[in-house]
């Protein structure tokens, strides 16, 4: 390690509550990371095949494949991490198996050995995604940065705690000197864990509970994302300014669609409201917000690069100083 | 407005005894099904249990309760009616099973068994058929007329069909009887039946898992035989039931692409698997209360703008636009899914102004739903 300033995290898990939209911030913020020159890895380890409809692309293989043209010029590779797969790979790199790797996994023991062994599979999908970060390519790192679309926020400390989840496995042997470096990547500053929420009651509670958990598993926990934001200026109306616009403009202007636009107002109101409310628990954890509006058409392909550009005007000094790649070996 | 799915017919219907709220994660099962389960206890008059598993407790805050446990516990502050609730604890299920299967010293040997606690603790498809069999332990009791089910947060709706199964499957393949059949030690008749792989298997697996895995899986099987076949049978039953017309299913979704299409391959699933499919669940459409346009509200709100930038009329007119045009977005998405499900009775539901965090909330939800038909 360098003994000036800490390592910029080159890998980004992203997570959040079902439905807060982390796999659309995971791809935004690989698009985002994407900058001139930069070659990123966007992976996604539950076979949910969630990326590839967000470019618009054909579901993910387990090689890693370009994907999209990133902020300014930089390059978007895609994958779909497949534990089963890893398996494989592994068998092969330590006991070169060739064929009999086949054999086994027609045989049914490769789903077998991670079924019984529910850490082996999270120690799989990581130890997949640490070659990535680790890899050099012609004397440089392969990938400038991996975004990882990770377990939702429930089930992710579990995921990235190996050394923990593999404690019945095998301690000698490759797999335990694997879960070993796989953890000190993750429990590094080469790692930033971003936590995904909307502004509603219960996502918020599970990031504040993840955001605990994270710590207290002594992972690194980078931003906050507050997703779909609804922006509403707050003036107040009364009916009679709004009936006089309503004229002045040539819109029909009786008291029914007064009183429904001000009924939408005030909902709307009352929802921006309860934004600030959720914005300040966030802040009491003391990490960076990201703020990405609701996109009122839903996210398609400019829609996500969009949301790219709003995702690297706050990850401005993150990007600049990564662009200088660090000379460290990150505990190999 | 798509909304025809007769709510209340269903609730009444005393020929009903299940109603399982199934979809993928963050679609709002659980609120769906406390307050489905709210309404036929108040308004229907009939002795309910609602079943959740979701382990993030959201059941208990939206009931009011500090805790579920493992049995269902009357609901506090009732409009008339018998609510109970519970929340599914799946170890304690999996040891209650263990032990009304076999004899109390063999059920200690199962239970300190490292497997054992592995699979009943972070097996995946556990929690499943533990929800199947805790169902299934709820209908032999015959305490209720209705039971409602709220269904596992897995990321796909299907695991609930799937997982069971896989897990059974699982507990009876061929590894895992090669293996009990097999001491620990002596591998001769795995090597004989299985053959060169087996040999890579053993050898490999035992450096990966560690040899002590391999030798837990044998002995927890040896030990559990008896109660296999119980689990098989039970699950099975209990997933033959759910076929009947007992039960109805609801497949619940929000208007979001990947909602929408998870939604779609579970009820063409249960189609299939000719499955009582009754009715499809919009969650969280955005409310908009005014007839605009979205276009001509906001040429009206630039047109004010000129003359006052900071116009507070174009600053309503431009909040509904913003809610005109995410409605029109959502309703594209989720007329998906009446083209590709035609037969499915849908019920469309706007966000109701707060959280569902108490009874009121769940009445006001249950009400909603009940009325979208008949106000659509």
């Amino acid at each position: 390690m360098s003994a000036t300033a800490p390592p910029v995290p080159r890998l980004h898990i992203v997570t959040g509550k079902g439905g807060t939209g982390k796999t659309t911030v995971a791809a935004a913020l690989a698009l985002a990371l994407a900058g001139p020159g930069r070659r990123v890895l966007l992976a996604e380890v539950e076979g949910r095949q969630g990326i590839a409809p967000l470019f618009d692309a054909a579901p993910l293989p387990y090689a890693e494949r370009h994907l999209a043209a990133g902020l300014d010029g930089g390059e978007v590779f895609g994958q779909a991490v497949d534990a089963d797969e890893a398996l494989l790979d592994y068998l092969d790199m330590f006991y070169k198996l060739g064929s009999a790797g086949r054999a086994l996994r027609k045989f049914g023991a490769i789903d077998f050995a991670t079924t019984i062994a529910p850490g082996l599979r999270d120690i799989l999908l990581t130890g997949k995604i640490k070659e990535a970060v680790s890899r050099t390519e012609a004397g440089r790192m392969a990938y400038d940065a991996v975004v990882l679309d990770a377990p939702p926020t429930g089930r992710v400390v579990k995921f990235l705690n190996v050394t923990v989840e593999s404690g019945r496995l095998a301690k000698t042997g490759p797999i335990g000197k694997h879960s070993r470096s796989v953890a000190r990547l993750l429990h590094s500053s080469l790692t930033a864990v971003h936590l995904v929420t909307t502004p509603a009651a219960m996502p918020v509670q599970e990031t504040l509970d993840a955001h605990r958990d994270l710590l207290a598993a002594d992972l690194p926990v980078g931003h906050v994302v507050l997703n779909k934001v609804a922006g509403t200026k707050t003036v107040d109306v009364t009916a009679e300014q709004l009936r006089e616009g309503l004229r002045r403009t040539g819109l029909p202007s009786d008291d029914g669609l007064v009183d429904a636009l001000l009924d939408e107002y005030a909902a709307s109101r009352v929802e921006t409201e309860a934004v600030d409310a959720y914005r300040d628990r966030l802040e009491r954890l003391g990490r960076p917000i990201d703020e990405l509006a609701l996109l009122p058409e839903g996210v398609d392909l400019s829609g996500l690069y969009q949301l790219a550009r709003a995702l690297r005007t706050s990850l401005g000094e993150t990007r600049r100083a990564a662009a200088e790649p660090e000379g460290d070996d990150h505990g190999e | 407005m798509a909304s025809d799915l007769e709510l209340d017919t269903l609730l009444s219907d005393e020929g009903k005894r299940v109603i399982a709220c199934c979809g993928s994660g963050g679609v709002g099962k659980t609120t769906t099904a406390a307050a489905l389960a709210l309404r036929a206890a108040e308004r229907h008059g009939r002795r309910t249990v609602v079943l959740t598993i979701d382990p993030a407790h959201r059941l208990a805050q939206s009931l009011g309760m500090e805790a579920l446990d493992n049995t269902p516990r009357p609901v506090d502050g009732l409009e008339g009616g018998s609510l109970d609730a519970m929340m599914l604890d799946m170890k304690r299920t999996f040891d209650d099973v263990v032990a009304s299967h076999t004899t109390p010293d063999r059920a200690a040997e199962i239970f300190a068994n490292p497997f054992y606690q592995a699979v009943s603790s972070t097996f995946s498809g556990t929690q499943e058929y533990m929800a199947m069999e805790k169902l299934g332990q709820l209908r032999a009791s015959g305490r209720w007329d209705l039971i409602v089910l709220d269904t596992p947060p897995s990321r796909s709706a299907l695991d609930f069909l799937d997982a069971p199964a896989r897990l059974a499957r699982f507990l009876d393949g061929r590894i895992i009887r090669l293996l009990s059949a097999s001491t620990p030690g002596s591998r001769r008749s795995m090597l004989s039946l299985m053959g060169a792989s087996a040999a890579v298997f053993t050898r490999v697996f035992n450096k990966i898992l560690g040899g002590h895995l391999l030798t837990d899986v044998a002995e927890f099987t040896a030990s559990l035989e008896d109660t296999f076949g119980g689990f098989r049978k039970r699950a099975e039953a209990t997933f033959r039931a759910l076929q009947g017309d007992q039960t109805s299913f609801l497949v619940v979704a929000t208007p979001e692409p990947a909602a929408i299409n998870e939604a779609v391959y579970f009820s063409r699933r249960l189609t299939e698997e000719r499955m009582p499919l009754d009715g499809m669940i919009l969650n969280r459409l955005t409310p908009v209360g005014a007839s605009l346009p979205a276009e001509r509200a906001l040429g009206a709100a630039a047109a004010l703008e000129e003359d006052d930038p900071d116009s507070p009329v174009a600053a309503a007119l431009r909040t509904h636009a913003d809610l005109a045009r995410r409605r029109a977005s959502e309703q594209r998405v989720a007329a998906r899914y009446g083209a590709a499900c035609p037969d499915i009775p849908q019920a469309w539901l706007p966000t109701l102004g707060a959280e569902v965090v108490d009874l009121e909330g769940l009445r006001d939800f249950g009400a909603t739903a009940a009325g979208a038909a008949a106000a659509a």
